[in-house]
Order: structure tokens, then C-alpha cells, then sequence
């Protein structure tokens, strides 16, 4: 199966990427835990995107396809803004990001933590994200 | 849809969240949360149990107020928060740095 949506760059969007993920996820065999997590996940990378690269640019796009086959589930989030490369961030402590009373940093936790794999490419000004989850029976 | 609703009980604030937090709205939280400090607010019990969703941009606004609570020893204590919500607190370890209690009769106790 494959699905596709396309949301532009505010953050009001985000409450529809839920609603498209939990419809999409309810379709799939995942607990409620997963399709909850997995939600998270795949937001937390877009809401990086529309305020990081795109500066909440309403005009903007962001692209998401979520693509399964029987051993795994692929987000593919692709955009055009300023490269954002989750692979370049290092997990940060939680004490130090309590300390420092940062509010971000959370969800590049979140993401890793809940994905097991993640790829980045960026192509003549095309970026990628694909956020892999695989099935375990 | 988020709305957080405050009220002063006599030992303590309660704060209600019914809805999803996420980057568009988590600043009514942070809101909420500098109201209660500035108005002397010493225990701060916050309802969770119509929390539906909550990304890092809401869980950050908790985490940025850990320090300043604990210097000015005001008691932060969340609640009946369901359990796929809770698991996200899990994941980022927020359970050791906040008192997370499954009703509020407990958090009140301890």
C-alpha cells in the first residue's frame, strides 16, 4: 500500500498529518502503542521542517509518503527547504537539556528512539527523510 | 483542539489539558505554567487524563520549568495521563524527573 500527503508549512498543519497518520496506521496491524509512537515520530520530523527550514512559509510544501510491504513500514518525508539532516544531531542529554532549559532537542530523541532506522539524502536542492520501521512478529 | 483550564483549589493549582499538544499550541501551556509561578502557586497538580497527544514542544515547556520549580520548591505533579501518552514520557525519561501518578487521589497522597 501506498499513501501520500501533502501539508504546507505551518504549524496548524500538523493536527492534519495526525489525523492522515492515524487513518493510515489504524489499516495496518500495529498496537495502539506503535501507531501512536509512529505518529509522533513522523511529526516530529515535520514540525522540524516547517519551522526550521521553512520558517512556518505557508506557502511552502512538504511531501509525505508512507509506503508498506509485509517486513516494514517507510515514511518518506521529502522537501525543499534548507537541508535538516537528523543524522548530523547527536542525542542530547536530557540533564543538559533540562539545565540549559532548552525546549528543543526532544523530539531528535523522540525520532531515534522510536524509528530503527533513519536515511537522509539531499538532491539538487531536494531533501529526503525516510523514517524506517520494521514489523516484528 | 487543545484548552487547558486552571483552577485554585486550597493546597494546590490544578491544571486541566483536554486535547493534543503540539508546536502550534504548546505556548498556552507555557503560558499557563509562568501564570501559576507568578501568582505563587507552591503545588501544581496537572490532570492528564483528557491529554490525547503531546510532542516534544509540549513535553519541552514541562522540562523547561524543572529547574526553576525545584529552586523555588514549587511541586509539579502530573496525573492520570493514559497509557500510550505515558510511554512517551517514558521514552525521554521524563518519569524520573517528574512525579507521574496514575490517579489523582495518589498524587494528593503523596
Amino acid at each position: 500500500m501506498n499513501y501520500q500527503l501533502k501539508i504546507y508549512c505551518k504549524t496548524t498543519a500538523l493536527a492534519d498529518l495526525r489525523s492522515f497518520l492515524q487513518a493510515t496506521l489504524r489499516e495496518l496491524k500495529l498496537s495502539d502503542k506503535d501507531q501512536h509512537q509512529l505518529t509522533l515520530a513522523v511529526e516530529e520530523v515535520c514540525a522540524n521542517l516547517i519551522i526550521h527550514s521553512h520558517q512556518c512559509n505557508g506557502s511552502d510544501q512538504i511531501k509525505l509518503e508512507v509506503k508498506e510491504s509485509p517486513e516494514k513500514i517507510i515514511f518518506e518525508i521529502t522537501d525543499k527547504g534548507k537541508a535538516f539532516n537528523l543524522l548530523d544531531y547527536e542525542v542530547p542529554d536530557l540533564k543538559k537539556v533540562v539545565s540549559e532549559k532548552r525546549k528543543g532537542g526532544l523530539g531528535i530523541i523522540l525520532v531515534k528512539t522510536i524509528m530503527d532506522e533513519i536515511e537522509f539524502e539531499s538532491d539538487k536542492g531536494q531533501n529526503t527523510c525516510r523514517l524506517i520501521k520494521w514489523f516484528r512478529s | 483542539m487543545l484548552t487547558i483550564e486552571t483552577l485554585k483549589e486550597e493546597n494546590y493549582d490544578l491544571l486541566i489539558i483536554k486535547g493534543e499538544i503540539d508546536a502550534s499550541n504548546s505556548v498556552l501551556l507555557d503560558e499557563k505554567m509562568q501564570e501559576m509561578k507568578n501568582t505563587g502557586s507552591k503545588s501544581i497538580l496537572v490532570d492528564g487524563n483528557g491529554l490525547e497527544y503531546i510532542s516534544s514542544a509540549g513535553l519541552g515547556v514541562f522540562m523547561s520549568y524543572l529547574e526553576d520549580f525545584q529552586e523555588e520548591e514549587i511541586s509539579l505533579k502530573i496525573f492520570a495521563l493514559s497509557p500510550r501518552v505515558f510511554e512517551v514520557f517514558k521514552i525521554l525519561g521524563l518519569d524520573q524527573l517528574i512525579d507521574i501518578y496514575e490517579t489523582k487521589e495518589a498524587a494528593l497522597e503523596a
